[in-house]
């Protein structure tokens, strides 16, 4: 199926819980409101026409000027052909953009629908901050309820991918030298 | 002399579980194992906590982000043509698949995918495999290390030193090529490059046969890893695993068949997937055996890239807008297939020459998040088979 299609049956039965759509890309894409996210992301994976069963990234991206963060998901469907033995076809190739606002950055977690989100999801949260709600491997303390670190250690401050982000200058007593804020380009 | 017949002894029962393990007479007592970040089956700096209880792995935690650098930040520093040594820093055993990723999918996002000649898009083709090819040799090679078999790891090297020879007279690196950058090749092939390839290809395809009879049906070797890490074809697909791992479960999915990018299309080669020819689908075993049977496929392709190559002599290897260009306000997503199964690399652009957001997906990142489900209820030393058998790369787990 083209993305075109894939949008049409979408807002066909979400309506307004897709916000937006862009197909004049080199990466066509569907955005969906946040909250609406885990009940479209089921449809997508259920659907008999779609079987979206393949998760294949997760990218968080800062957009600083727009005041919001998007998580990028990549979809597409592994089936097996009728004939046995040839090889498999990936099908209805999709992305899905979900925004949330900068400042409280929450976006619920799919990782009961593909198990493969769970470590997407935490390092999104690691580098980004973006915080999945219902994430299985949850930990609770000051920064509030939070998919578990994943690069970083647990008590890292900050959010390194984001564009604002301060590269700290010692960590545990560690120095650490850089050249970052010499080199940045900006934005 | 009289002669001595030495019978097998009978198997030993190992299909017990960690209750009736613990039902039995000597009462044990849990304890939490680290495995790594420094241990030789981890393959760099993999921490993996194990709750045990005597032989058998309970649970195990991987803790991964011990070589993390932050890759993807740097890639918002930098030109794309800059960030092409980073990305061979990532799957450091297969630096050319890496940077074709990362070259193609610019050069998707920028449109000059139309423009690269011929000749670039065939020798990105024969260094891809004969990388694929060095990448298995290594997995092969210290897989059997890992399980105690040190002598195919000595002829996996000897033979994996050949193909760095090519790549060094070609590109003068032999682990961090940079070779394939954005709009094509850096150089040209040598003079001779066609010749010494395909004596390369003659010598080396008799020796899959050797590996086969020296580790792949050796009998030690099938016990280790036949029926053990079982991952069915649903889990395979559930969790994101690709490559290898994911053909081992009996998916015969490849991207290079299923979305073909490069010109893949114009090869004729089949994809190895697990059988089960020794135990159960999806084992330790079916693993290993895709990387081997991988290997000839490869050997297929490389011999039609050369032959195809003999009709582009003199075409451009580089275009010369590869340094130049400006990336659109736009995004890109794109995957290849790596040794290790998807790689991907989502690029954003601005509008000016520096991306605003580069991420990579790496396809071992994906592959080991599988250790959770089935490092369950296993014997101690099924653990290094396990985590052998997905052949992960620390740089490209951690970025």
């Amino acid at each position: 199926m083209a993305p075109e299609e894939i949008t049409d049956l979408l807002k066909k039965q979400f309506t307004e819980k897709i916000t937006g759509f862009v197909f004049e890309s080199a990466h066509p894409r569907v955005e969906v409101r946040a909250d609406a996210w885990p009940e479209v992301a089921r449809f997508l994976r259920n659907d008999k026409r779609l079987q979206l069963n393949f998760l294949r990234c997760i990218s968080a991206v800062d957009l600083l000027e727009d005041e919001k963060f998007v998580a990028v998901y990549d979809l597409f469907s592994v089936r097996e052909p009728g004939k046995s033995g040839s090889p498999w076809t990936a099908e209805n190739e999709i992305c899905i953009h979900v925004s949330t606002p900068r400042t409280d950055p929450h976006i619920p977690s799919v990782a009961d629908v593909w198990r493969a989100a769970d470590w997407h999801e935490r390092e999104a949260y690691d580098l980004m901050g973006i915080v999945f709600d219902g994430h299985p491997d949850s930990v609770t303390d000051q920064d509030g309820t939070h998919p578990r670190r994943i690069l970083c250690p647990d008590d890292w401050e900050g959010y390194a991918l984001r564009k604002d982000y301060k590269f700290p200058m010692e960590y545990h007593g560690i120095p650490a030298v850089t050249e970052y804020d010499q080199t940045r380009p900006i934005h | 002399m009289h002669e001595v017949t030495l019978e097998a002894q009978p198997d030993i029962n190992l299909d017990l579980t960690a209750d009736q393990i613990r039902q039995g007479d000597m009462p044990t007592e849990e304890m939490l194992v680290n495995m790594g970040p420094q241990h030789p089956a981890t393959h760099g700096v993999l921490r993996v906590v194990l709750r045990t209880d005597g032989e058998m792995v309970l649970e195990s935690v991987p803790h991964i982000g011990y070589l993390h650098r932050c890759a993807e930040k740097i890639g918002e520093t930098v030109q794309p043509y800059q960030y092409v040594p980073y990305t061979d820093r990532m799957d450091y055993l297969a630096g050319m698949n890496n940077n074709l990723a990362f070259a193609v999918a610019v050069e998707k996002l920028t449109g000059l995918e139309a423009e690269i000649s011929a000749r670039a898009k065939y020798i990105r083709i024969i260094f891809a495999e004969l990388n694929r090819i060095a990448s298995h040799l290594v997995a092969i090679g210290t897989y059997g290390l890992d399980l105690g078999a040190f002598t195919p790891f000595l002829y996996c090297f000897r033979e994996r030193e050949y193909i760095l020879d090519l790549f060094e007279s070609t590109c003068g690196a032999r682990l961090t090529y940079s070779y394939i950058t954005i709009g094509g090749v850096h150089d040209d092939l040598p003079d001779n490059f066609v010749d010494v390839c395909t004596e390369f290809l003659d010598y080396f395809e008799p020796k899959i046969d050797e590996y086969n009879n020296l580790l792949s049906y050796n009998h030690i070797f099938v016990k280790r890893t036949a029926n053990v890490g079982i991952i069915s074809a649903a889990d395979a697909i559930e969790y994101g695993l690709s490559g290898p791992v994911l053909r081992g479960s009996g998916l015969n999915f490849d991207l290079r068949k299923a979305t073909p990018y490069c010109g893949y299309e114009e090869f004729d080669f089949d994809i190895p997937y697990g059988k089960g020819l020794k135990g159960t689908v999806g084992d330790c075993w079916d693993r290993y055996f895709v990387r081997m049977c991988e290997m000839e496929e490869s050997v297929k392709i490389i011999r039609q890239a050369l032959a195809k190559l003999a009709g582009t002599e003199g075409q451009d290897v580089l275009h010369k807008k590869g340094k130049t260009i400006k990336l659109p306000k736009d995004e890109i997503y794109f995957e290849i297939e790596n040794p290790r199964g998807q790689l991907g690399f989502y690029v954003q652009g601005d509008g000016g020459a520096i991306p605003a957001r580069v991420k990579a997906r790496g396809p071992s990142f994906c592959n080991l998040c599988i250790t959770e489900k089935v490092g369950k209820n296993v014997l101690l030393g099924d653990m290094a088979a396990i985590i052998g058998s997905l052949d992960v790369v620390m740089g490209e787990v951690d970025r």
